[in-house]
């Protein structure tokens, strides 16, 4: 393992695990009385632990976060280097809706206090990390989390316990050696310990964790950056004005998030040097496979690029000057120059020193380590009741969904809280429960203003669950989308009559690293085109029964569900508000009804009265509104503009015509009435209609 | 199953004459029924219509016949709406319903009476008339410029169901005669009326057959089943019995000209042999907009080429004609490697010469240069009729709301209330708030009645009203409990908010508004009080907002019950008075009443004196007050009348209520003036507004029956008991059998009423991301039906026409998204398969 002694700040792992080894030693023996439990212990105050808290204090559970801090949200007071958020703060939107202004707030914490909201807290549109400490200090406070600061967790391990919710309970150890037991144990500590690849040389590299942000010290220098996302990028950003070039060197191609649909790709902002590499100012890119390289020293301290290969073939390696170099063989070599500087930007991986093998957090697989295993519910794969959140929960959508980042974590976290409030405390996971008639609007009210849908497309989805007969419906809010074929002993709910998935998706083949998202003809505008849809559109999947563990582990490539037994696709839209009469919520209400088989439309009172008194079955708006002394009464102009619809029938000016006929002189009784002209038979009105259009 | 509904099954060939007529009238001629039978020759056809003189002279149907008379006479036949005068009536006059019917004559011998709901359009109308000549031997004169012809036109047109019919045909036509066999999806269409033309002109020299039958078509192999299709069947070539007669399909569509087009290239020879310039040649083809495809022979291969010409020519039938050019016999000079020309029909467009070494590749040659034509042809096709009806608002509510939006209504009227003012707002002043969502239609309908209110109200009341857009403060109306829209609460003094139950419109919610300023109950605190609480005194400004005032007489002991009722009170705020009495004199006030202690007094104001029944015995049944009615769960015996009800019958009604005679009903009555709607009603249960009053008994509550009082017989107390009687018995008949439609609700949108077996949608996924639906459906429609669905269509009558019945299967294919958008009335029509 090599020991990066350039980052001295960063307990490197080899030292960190010493430090973790020896209280576990320790503490073992010293077990003896054991403290009591803590229902629920959440590692790391950063945005995420914070936001389980928050949701634990508002359901009065005991709990705890453990942090070793002094204060919220330490990872931001050294990251990002050059201390400029990417996640943006738009403070306005046009809309007074405050959930749907969520989806464009990508920093703030979700909470009942407006007051907590980050555009209160800086004005810039890709704020100071700065900002965000002091947001995620005053969160705690405002709201009076209960924080252990200044506690650093050196050690996790299970104590199995039949008494314990889970059959065990998690011991944590701090600093000092004294022991914590937890009922259910959140880890929410991020991605802590940058990645480093081994090849020969990497001791000459630098790591963003610990490189100069100084422009000062890089003038004139050749600079050659591993890595592609955007901490390389916004490293080079910050010396491109000042290095005779920048090679930036990865193993596969640059993905743009605006290209990708995926925040934690490229981003725009700090995309400069793709800018200067493509307008020819000796700045590049190259992609070649790290594990490959090797860096060798030569004798002015200068940086060549070599092969790993050419060093093991030389084996008296002492004098760097006689190593092959690539140019040596191809004497055009892209990286045949020299370059002054190596850093390394190649990204985090979870901390899962201080976790106890019995955890079986990680898989064992050496090239697995990024990320702890987990569900799609959050909990880990190898421990029941052990729950990670925030940064290191992003396997669930790495790459796909803002699992990973402030403004989806936020959801997930609420999602976890509801999970745990059902499996502990016998909540049901909250649902509002309506009558059908209110089901097209319940579906269009959450997609045009639902932040968790929207950020977490395809992760979270609201969760329609159909009554008997369809005659009335629960409203699930945001729950993860995989953990269908459990919803029931997830949520307390029952799912026997069908239901609903309301989803939020990209087109099909949109997205991707090499995909031209600017083509002609890249939105659709009729509704027939609508599963056509490219832009984040809502998606509506009907099953009939909850699908089972096989159906979802093997759906079709690519689909955020296994297939439903029909699906409807609402139009995009370039605005994103879905509440066009007939481009959007007409086709759903006629979706819905053909998956329910029934009538959602609605009626004035008058044409209920005329159903009541000529068929059996009423449609449900008439049975549930009219039938209960509540229906619609229509107003003068609304009469006038349904009979020019030809939606509704002047009844009045047909009886006014009876009654002229009848005043005619020769006209006696019932023998002549003749045909009435009033109400235009079908197909007269229908080709007229067609004419109109 | 439904093989018994197959009438056009007809397997007889007939002996038909036509004889055309050919008349310069082209208008709808109007006559008496005298002049009009005068004016009947004998053998000629005659349609007439037969309506009351003083019937409205437009009306769909007639419109529909005006278009019908230049075709109807092209064969001969004379359209005439005969308007039935007092002076002279004649029993086609017919009585009420009859009225609507028309006639076809041949000289004065009445062969065939139709529904006009039959008749719905132009299309139907000359189909029908002529399916029913072509059934029957029919002789007609003929005179073209003055000349008059005898001639007789021998064809058969046969109506098979099964691929058997089918064979059978053909088995027997074998070498003798070719068949043209087509399918439509239903009769009366414009595709049918096309057959049928087709029939009257070709039908002495092919058998037609017609077929509804998707089956059928698809057992002969034929794709894209959703067309009406046309086929020839080659069977006079055919010499040996076990061969098949080789089928040449139509690829037009199916109208008159693409038929004729098409029967008239069948005529020609398949193959002809030319031996001059290409350039001269001309053929019926080109006439006809096809090409021509020469094949280039030589003596040397003039067999081989012939074959393969002829092969050329099976494949190119109806599409283009093919000749066999002889090269060595020609002056002009071809290109040497040439062994195909093409002739396009254009004028003036170069002769093409072509190499081309395989059958194949001539084939496709002339389809390409057709195929500009064709894929227009299809978009237009393919847009025509689903975009539209994709884009067709059917929700009543949605579809005004979106009419109206450009309306300025005076919102300022009332307060709206954002997240920052709403606490304030309600806390300061008592306040009624409307939590709506601006997109959302009922929502805005209902807005409407609600500034109607602020309107009414302006400067009167202490009431602030304000409203909430919840689609912009969100946080408010979750934080108020609101989770649909509309709802009304009322806020005093902040707290408790009270939700408005009632209906949503102006007037309703205007009482709730004035009724709610008083409390309730009301404490009366003296005898004085009381009665003038219950003469109406007390509260004149409400009462004409609260139907009864209910009085509840307690003595003072009596406090649960006081409790009880003050409880009551409370619930009934806003929408009637009540009022609680309960001083040590309040025996006296019983007593007057001829109560005893606990009591209820219920003043009804409207009539001024003090009952104590909340619903009245016979009332007058309103849009409003109906739904209180039906929860009696009897059957409703309503006096259909328009104005005020007739005395004497209301006498009958109330001598037989206290008879005991009316106890399974409700009896109730409904004034047309009051409630329009009612002759929607009526042409539901009678297809036509009968003569005023009509009382009809409707048992809504069990099995849906309709029955009418004999329209012959005075509503009198003795002929209304033997009427229930019988009812009672079982002796009489409903004039609706069952209300018990199941509704295809959401298949079509429509409310509509068909029987239905099963709905089954079959739902297979492709890869692409195209659902693809069938909807099997199985139905069976009473001619009712369709007459209801025609006639009656308001908007609400649907679709169910989309499905075809007989043998159990028809199926509508609509691909992707679209099955989503894609059903309403017009569409649906287009599918329609009905029998009468």
């Amino acid at each position: 393992m090599g020991l990066s002694a350039a980052a001295p700040l960063w307990g490197p792992p080899g030292l960190l695990l010493t430090i973790a080894l020896h209280p576990a030693l320790s503490v073992r023996p010293a077990k003896g009385p054991a403290p009591a439990p803590r229902d629920y212990c959440v590692l790391g105050a950063g945005p995420a632990g914070l936001q389980m808290a928050y949701f634990l204090q508002r359901a009065g559970r005991d709990y705890a976060v453990f942090e070793r801090a002094p204060r919220p949200g330490s990872f931001f007071t050294r990251y990002p280097r050059h201390s400029k958020l990417i996640s943006i703060n738009k403070r306005f939107t046009g809309k007074a809706n405050a959930e749907f202004n969520l989806r464009h707030d990508w920093n703030s914490l979700l909470s009942h206090d407006p007051r907590l909201l980050f555009r209160h807290y800086s004005r810039a549109y890709f704020p100071d990390a700065r900002d965000m400490v002091r947001y995620l200090g005053d969160f705690a406070d405002r709201l009076g989390l209960r924080v252990l600061y200044n506690t650093t967790i050196t050690y996790v391990t299970l104590d199995k316990d039949r008494q314990a919710w889970n059959g065990h309970y998690f011991i944590l150890t701090d600093q000092t050696g004294q022991a914590y037991r937890c009922s259910v144990l959140l880890v929410a500590t991020g991605l802590s310990v940058p990645n480093q690849v081994n090849f020969p040389g990497s001791e000459y590299v630098e790591g963003y964790e610990s490189v100069s942000v100084d422009p000062e010290d890089f003038v004139g220098q050749n600079v050659l950056i591993l890595g592609r996302g955007n901490s390389a990028f916004e490293t080079a950003e910050n010396i491109l004005g000042v290095t005779n070039f920048i090679h930036m060197l990865s193993r596969s191609r640059v993905r743009l998030s605006w290209a990708t649909h995926y925040v934690g790709d490229l981003r725009a902002i700090n995309n400069g040097l793709l800018d200067t590499y493509q307008l020819k100012s000796l700045d590049g890119l190259l992609e070649s496979d790290l594990t490959d390289l090797a860096i060798v020293k030569d004798h002015e301290g200068k940086f060549h690029v070599t092969l790993k290969f050419f060093l093991e073939e030389n084996n008296t390696n002492q004098s760097a000057d006689s190593i092959t170099l690539p140019q040596d063989n191809s004497d055009n070599f892209a990286m045949r120059v020299a370059y002054d500087r190596v850093i390394r930007c190649l990204g985090w991986n979870f901390d899962f020193s201080i976790f106890n093998k019995s955890l079986r957090l990680n898989s064992g697989n050496p090239f697995d380590t990024k990320y702890p295993l987990i569900r799609a519910s959050y909990e880990s794969k190898g421990t029941r009741g052990l729950f990670i959140l925030g940064t290191a929960s992003h396997s669930v959508d790495y790459r796909r969904s803002a699992g990973g980042f402030i403004h989806g974590f936020r959801y997930t976290a609420r999602a976890v809280h509801r999970l745990l409030e059902h499996r502990h405390h016998g909540a049901a996971w909250p649902s509002t429960e309506l009558p059908v008639t209110q089901l097209t609007s319940a579906i269009v009210r959450r997609v045009n203003e639902a932040s968790g849908l929207y950020q977490m497309f395809s992760v979270l989805a609201d969760v329609v669950l159909l009554k008997e007969n369809a005659s009335a419906f629960e409203y699930l809010e945001e729950f993860p989308v995989l953990m269908l074929p459990q919803l029931e002993t997830l949520t307390g709910r029952k799912a026997r009559h069908g239901l609903f998935v309301v989803n939020m998706e990209y087109g099909k083949n949109f997205s991707g690293p090499d995909k031209d998202v600017f083509f002609h003809g890249r939105s659709v505008g009729y509704t027939e085109d609508a599963w056509q849809s490219n832009f984040l559109h809502p998606v509506i999947y009907y099953y009939r029964q909850l699908p089972t563990e096989q159906e979802v582990r093997f759906r079709p490539a690519h689909w955020p569900l296994p297939r439903p037994a029909a699906i409807h696709h609402i139009l995009e839209d370039f605005l994103t508000d879905w509440t066009a009469p007939v481009g959007h919520i007409l086709p759903l209400r006629r979706f819905l009804e053909n998956c329910l088989d029934t009538d959602l439309r609605s009626f004035y009172a008058e044409s209920c009265f005329l159903f009541a008194l000529t068929r059996q079955k009423l449609p449900p708006f008439c049975q549930q509104g009219y039938l209960r002394r509540q229906g619609l009464a229509s107003t003068q102009s609304l009469r006038q503009h349904g009979v020019e619809s030809r939606l509704l029938r002047d009844y009045a000016a047909m009886g006014r015509h009876l009654e002229d006929s009848s005043q005619r002189p020769g006209n006696h009784g019932p023998v002549g009435v003749p045909p009435d002209p009033g109400p235009p038979a079908p197909v007269q009105s229908l080709d007229s209609n067609k004419e109109e259009l | 199953m439904s093989s018994s509904f197959s009438i056009y099954r007809v397997g007889i060939s007939f002996v038909i004459t036509c004889i055309f007529y050919k008349s310069t009238v082209d208008s709808l001629p109007e006559l008496s029924p005298q002049k009009y039978f005068s004016t009947l020759q004998p053998g000629k056809a005659s349609l007439a219509y037969f309506c009351q003189a003083d019937s409205p002279s437009t009306s769909v149907f007639l419109e529909e016949l005006n278009k019908a008379v230049r075709p109807l006479q092209d064969y001969g036949i004379s359209v005439a709406k005969v308007n039935c005068i007092k002076e002279e009536m004649s029993r086609y006059c017919g009585k009420e319903k009859d009225s609507m019917k028309a006639y076809l004559f041949r000289g004065n011998i009445l062969l065939r009476e139709f529904p006009t709901d039959t008749l719905f359009d132009v299309n139907a109308i000359v189909a029908h008339v002529l399916l029913f000549l072509n059934k029957n031997i029919y002789y007609v004169t003929n005179s073209i410029y003055g000349v008059s012809t005898n001639y007789i036109c021998v064809y058969f047109i046969k109506y098979i169901t099964t691929l058997e019919d089918l064979q059978n045909i053909e088995n027997a036509l074998k070498g003798k005669e070719n068949i043209v066999f087509s399918y439509v999806r239903a009769i009366g269409i414009p595709e049918h009326r096309a057959v049928m033309e087709a029939a009257f002109v070709y039908g002495t020299i092919y058998q037609f057959v017609l077929t509804t039958e998707i089956a059928l078509l698809e057992s002969i192999g034929s794709e894209d089943i959703e067309y009406a299709h046309l086929y020839f069947f080659h069977c006079k070539l055919v010499l040996d019995l076990t061969q098949q007669c080789r089928r040449t399909l139509m690829e037009q569509p199916l109208t008159t000209l693409n038929i004729h087009l098409f029967i008239k290239t069948m005529k020609e020879p398949l193959l002809t042999e030319v031996a001059e310039d290409p350039q001269q040649v001309s053929t019926v083809h080109l006439q006809l907009g096809l090409p021509l495809i020469f094949i280039v022979s030589q003596q040397a291969t003039y067999e081989a080429d012939r074959r393969t010409a002829e092969w050329v020519a099976w494949r190119l039938l109806g599409k283009a004609g093919v000749l066999l050019l002889l090269r060595d016999s020609l002056e002009m000079n071809i290109p040497q490697h040439a062994n195909v020309v093409f002739k396009r029909a254009e004028k003036g467009i170069p002769l093409e010469f072509l190499v081309l070494h395989d059958v194949e590749s001539i084939i496709s040659h002339v389809e390409n240069n057709m195929h500009m034509e064709e894929i227009q042809d299809e978009d237009d096709d393919m847009e025509d009729p689903d975009s539209d009806i994709l884009d067709i608002q059917d929700d009543e509510v949605a579809e005004t709301v979106y009419r109206d939006r450009k309306r300025q209504l005076p919102l300022e009227l009332t307060v709206e209330l954002t997240e920052e003012t709403f606490n304030v707002t309600v806390m300061a002043s008592d306040s009624l708030v409307l939590f709506y969502a601006g997109w959302h239609a009922v929502s805005m309908a209902f807005l409407q009645s609600y500034i109607d209110v602020a309107i009414k109200l302006k400067g009167t009341s202490a009431m602030l009203l304000t409203r909430v857009n919840c689609a912009d403060w969100s946080g408010v109306c979750a934080k108020q409990n609101v989770t649909e829209f509309p709802v009304v609460k009322m806020y005093k003094e902040g707290k408790n908010p009270v939700s408005y139950t009632g209906m949503l419109g102006t007037e309703d919610l205007l009482k709730f508004i004035q009724l709610n300023r008083i409390s309730c109950p009301v404490i009366i605190t003296s005898i004085q009080e009381a009665e003038e609480y219950l003469s109406g005194e007390l509260y004149k400004d409400l009462i004409s907002y609260s139907s009864v005032s209910v009085l509840g007489l307690f003595s003072p002991t009596m406090t649960t019950a006081k409790e009880d009722f003050t409880e009551a009170g409370n619930h009934l705020k806003g929408y009637v008075i009540t009022g609680i009495y309960s001083e040590e004199d309040v025996l006296i006030l019983s007593n007057n009443n001829a109560a005893t202690l606990p009591a209820l007094l219920l003043a009804r104001h409207e009539e001024g004196k003090i009952e104590s029944i909340l619903l009245s015995t016979h009332p007058e049944i309103t849009v409003e007050n109906l739904p209180t009615y039906l929860r009696l769960q009897k059957p409703l015996l309503i006096l259909f009348s328009d104005g005020s009800m007739n005395p004497q019958y209301e006498k009958a009604i109330l001598t037989l209520a206290k008879q005991k005679y009316l106890d399974m009903f409700t009896p109730c009555w409904l004034n047309l003036k009051n409630t329009p709607v009612g002759r929607g009603i009526l042409q539901a249960y009678f297809d036509l507004v009968p003569p005023l009053p009509v009382l009809v008994l409707v048992n809504l509550h069990s099995g849906g029956q309709v029955y009418a009082f004999p329209s012959d017989q005075a509503i009198t107390e003795l002929n209304l008991i033997s009427w229930l009687k019988k009812l009672e018995a079982g002796l009489e008949n409903p004039i609706i059998e069952s209300q018990n439609y199941s509704v295809i609700y959401g298949l079509q949108n429509g409310c509509c009423v068909s029987r239905r077996d099963n709905i089954n949608l079959v739902h297979l996924h492709q890869s692409s991301w195209v659902t693809r639906y069938t909807v099997n459906e199985q139905l069976y429609f009473e001619r009712k039906f369709f007459f209801s669905i025609n006639v009656l269509s308001s908007g609400f009558c649907c679709s169910a026409l989309f499905i075809r019945h007989r043998q159990s299967k028809l199926s509508i294919i609509l691909e992707g998204p679209r099955i989503f958008g894609m059903v309403n009335e017009y569409h649906w029509l287009h599918h329609v398969s009905f029998q009468l």
